[in-house]
């Protein structure tokens, strides 16, 4: 059986999961036990109600080689409160993460960072005496670039959601209680 | 008034449950209490260990439609359940076992014998449950008998707080119908994977058919074996398969795997076509998943689906259940002659036949086992525990219409008795032996006493040879003769010790004395211990 410890890193791929579970106490334990026991990678989870209130959606970055993010699936989809369980696949998909970062800025420095957030569409929504924090959202790739462009400014904190995805369209519902 | 207690006890009866077994303490004692006045027997096991080995043993003595149930109380008790749990998850044994646990309200506080048993028992466990409200028991409790016995089977936890117990209900129904959105097992096959089945069988020219435990766990032999038969297909099986066809079944070509026969394995390497069903090509009975997929077909029928291509990609995976799977493959027919294959077959099953030097000072436990299990009554129960007897059992037994019975996944030292006492409680009309060796045995010689107890006959077969035999034979092959810490010289005279408990003992000391040993350790249907000395030096390969 392969494991995270012995597979290729050239055939390492990235999936994202959308699941609808059951609000049960243990349910986030249960998937990310399973992660931990099974040795999978994860990058990133994210929970958060449904318009049905038994139900949670929670929406997981996974990454390992095909064979791994097979089992990944089948693993999950076997826990007795998953719901459903669905690949939100790139082309046919829209995710966004936001980010909350926390800039080193004196009043000298924030017109320029001030542009650079707009340019990405990004907000100041904190200023204090001597750093701005400011809210960017987006896919990740966007999130990265941003960080990465204004890596010339002391970052102080970063705080990042993971993602959350929904299919394109109207088939990718499961169920009309579940929204 | 009733209370919660009196609910759970109620949710047993409506499940059709005569025995449970268990270990009271304060947390669970409202639950005794009911069943203390109930029509339901509870049997004192003498560690908690053993009620979860018994309930499984009671469980698999008939069709695993009723699991076996075990109830003990907080903390320690809880936790040392958990090897028990953990030994039937590993082989999907259906359990239902309740723990009781502190007041709800002081959960979370580390109070005296608290234990988190529904996040230490996550990883070992179908489902588990704890309980927060008294309203909840009767679902719950129909929940966790349908999750255990349904899909691929293991045991559920049911974690109920003393309070929980105590609180007052004014009545009690019991959901005839259980409604979980998010469980829904596959049963059936997808009928065009069926017919591809076929149509690679048509053009096969030497399939095999490996049967696993999921086929005894599916109630699915009958129908396995009437498809063999049917189109004469050689069988083999894993360790948890071993008595889905009968061991002297002119298909049946014994036990594949680093333990099994050499000409099983054989027949898996040079197939064309291997059905593997119900068996979840793990590492003792597959070493190598890639050979058995290359150059060959590989149909994996299975209930749980992740089970498929975990660690061997199918040509065909059909995912459902064995039983309905092989009904369904009874309906059709084809064209087919394996005969040259068969004959193959045979002659390595003679030619590749394990030959061994056994040392004539000591008792041969390979010719032993065969003439106990020849002995045995057809129907027996056998059940092996773990180390060099389950091999040589596996390796040697006769089983016929019984049931064979070992912890396969987990090899968990010390299950034969008390999974013993369980199967017999199931099934007093049938002959139940245990067959340990001096290791396992003291991990479990205290249930003689629950066995006696409860007037429940058990045949004890103990293979003495003064060492943790299994571990002293790797340490010669792999450490150089280094054996160590693997002697047991502090072994007990077991004559002594079992007429302590008051049961019949005798010992065979070399082959001669087997037979009229054997005929008298099996004559009455009562308790009896039998020890063979076998050599210590004595290996299973």
């Amino acid at each position: 059986m392969k494991t995270v410890q012995n597979y290729n890193e050239v055939d390492m791929k990235r999936k994202v999961f959308q699941i609808l579970v059951e609000n049960t106490s243990g349910v986030l334990s249960r998937i990310s036990g399973l992660f931990s026991r099974r040795g999978y990678s994860i990058e990133s989870i994210t929970c958060g109600d449904t318009a049905d209130k038994a139900v949670s959606r929670v929406t997981i970055v996974a990454s390992g080689d095909d064979e791994i993010l097979d089992q990944i699936e089948k693993q999950l989809a076997k826990l007795v409160d998953v719901v459903d369980i669905r690949e939100l696949k790139p082309d046919e998909s829209v995710y966004r993460e936001l980010a909350l970062i926390k800039v080193k800025a004196e009043t000298s420095e924030r017109v320029g960072l001030i542009t650079l957030a707009n340019t990405f569409r990004a907000n100041v929504i904190d200023v204090s005496n001597h750093g701005v924090i400011v809210e960017i959202t987006g896919n990740s790739g966007k999130i990265n670039a941003f960080i990465d462009l204004i890596s010339g400014y002391e970052i102080l904190e970063i705080a990042r959601t993971g993602i959350a995805g929904l299919r394109r369209g109207t088939d990718g519902v499961v169920s009309p209680k579940i929204r | 008034m009733m209370n919660g207690a009196d609910i759970m006890v109620k949710c047993l009866q409506a499940e059709g449950v005569k025995h449970i077994f268990g270990y009271p303490g304060v947390a669970i004692a409202p639950f005794y209490d009911k069943v203390y006045e109930s029509d339901i027997e509870a049997v004192l096991v003498r560690t908690e260990q053993s009620a979860a080995h018994a309930a499984s043993g009671y469980t698999r003595g008939y069709n695993t439609e009723l699991p076996g149930v075990c109830a003990v109380t907080s903390g320690p008790g809880a936790t040392n359940l958990i090897t028990g749990i953990a030994t039937a998850y590993a082989d999907s044994i259906p359990l239902i076992c309740i723990t009781g646990q502190v007041n709800s309200e002081l959960l979370g506080s580390d109070v005296f014998q608290e234990a988190d048993i529904t996040g230490a028992c996550e990883s070992f466990v179908k489902y588990s449950y704890l309980v927060r409200s008294v309203e909840d028991i009767p679902r719950i409790f129909k929940e966790a008998f349908h999750v255990a016995i349904t899909g691929r089977k293991g045991p559920v936890l049911i974690d109920v707080p003393i309070d929980i117990q105590q609180a007052s209900v004014k009545s009690f129904k019991y959901p005839e119908t259980v409604e979980m959105r998010t469980y829904k097992p596959t049963v059936k096959g997808n009928g065009a994977q069926l017919k591809k089945v076929i149509k690679e069988l048509e053009k096969a020219k030497r399939p095999i058919i490996c049967a696993g435990g999921g086929v005894l766990l599916s109630k699915g032999k009958y129908e396995l074996l009437s498809f063999a038969e049917k189109n004469n297909i050689p069988v083999v099986t894993t360790m948890m398969g071993i008595s889905v066809v009968p061991t002297d079944h002119p298909l049946c070509f014994g036990m594949v795997g680093n333990n099994g026969k050499v000409y099983a394995n054989k027949a898996m390497n040079e197939a064309d076509l291997i059905m593997m069903v119900g068996a979840r090509v793990a590492d003792r009975a597959i070493s190598q998943p890639d050979l058995i997929t290359r150059n060959k077909v590989m149909v994996h029928i299975d209930v749980d689906p992740a089970e498929i291509g975990k660690n061997a990609g199918p040509t065909i995976p059909l995912v459902g259940d064995v039983r309905h799977i092989f009904d369904e493959l009874l309906t059709y027919d084809f064209e087919s002659d394996y005969s040259a294959w068969i004959k193959e077959l045979n002659d390595n099953k003679v030619a590749l036949a394990r030959k061994r030097n056994p040392n004539p000072e000591f008792v041969d436990p390979a010719g032993f086992i065969s003439m106990l299990s020849h002995k045995m009554a057809k129907d027996a129960i056998y059940i092996a525990d773990v180390g060099q007897n389950q091999i040589w059992s596996c390796d040697n037994v006769c089983i016929r219409e019984g049931k064979f019975m070992t912890t396969g996944g987990m090899g968990t030292m010390g299950y034969s008795i008390p999974a013993a006492i369980g199967a017999k409680c199931r099934r007093p009309e049938r002959q139940v032996v245990a067959v340990c060796g001096d290791g396992a045995f003291q991990m479990s010689m205290c249930e003689l006493a629950t066995a006696r107890q409860h007037n429940i006959p058990i045949k004890v077969v103990v293979l003495t040879n003064g060492f943790l035999g299994m571990v002293r034979e790797y340490q010669h092959f792999n450490y150089n003769d280094r054996y160590s810490v693997v002697r047991l010289d502090g072994n007990p005279d077991l004559e002594k010790l079992a007429s302590a408990y008051d049961i019949p003992f005798v010992r065979v000391r070399n082959d001669a004395e087997a037979s009229d040993a054997i005929d008298e350790f099996l004559r009455e249907d009562s308790s009896y211990i039998m020890e063979a000395v076998i050599d210590p030096m004595d290996i299973v390969r």
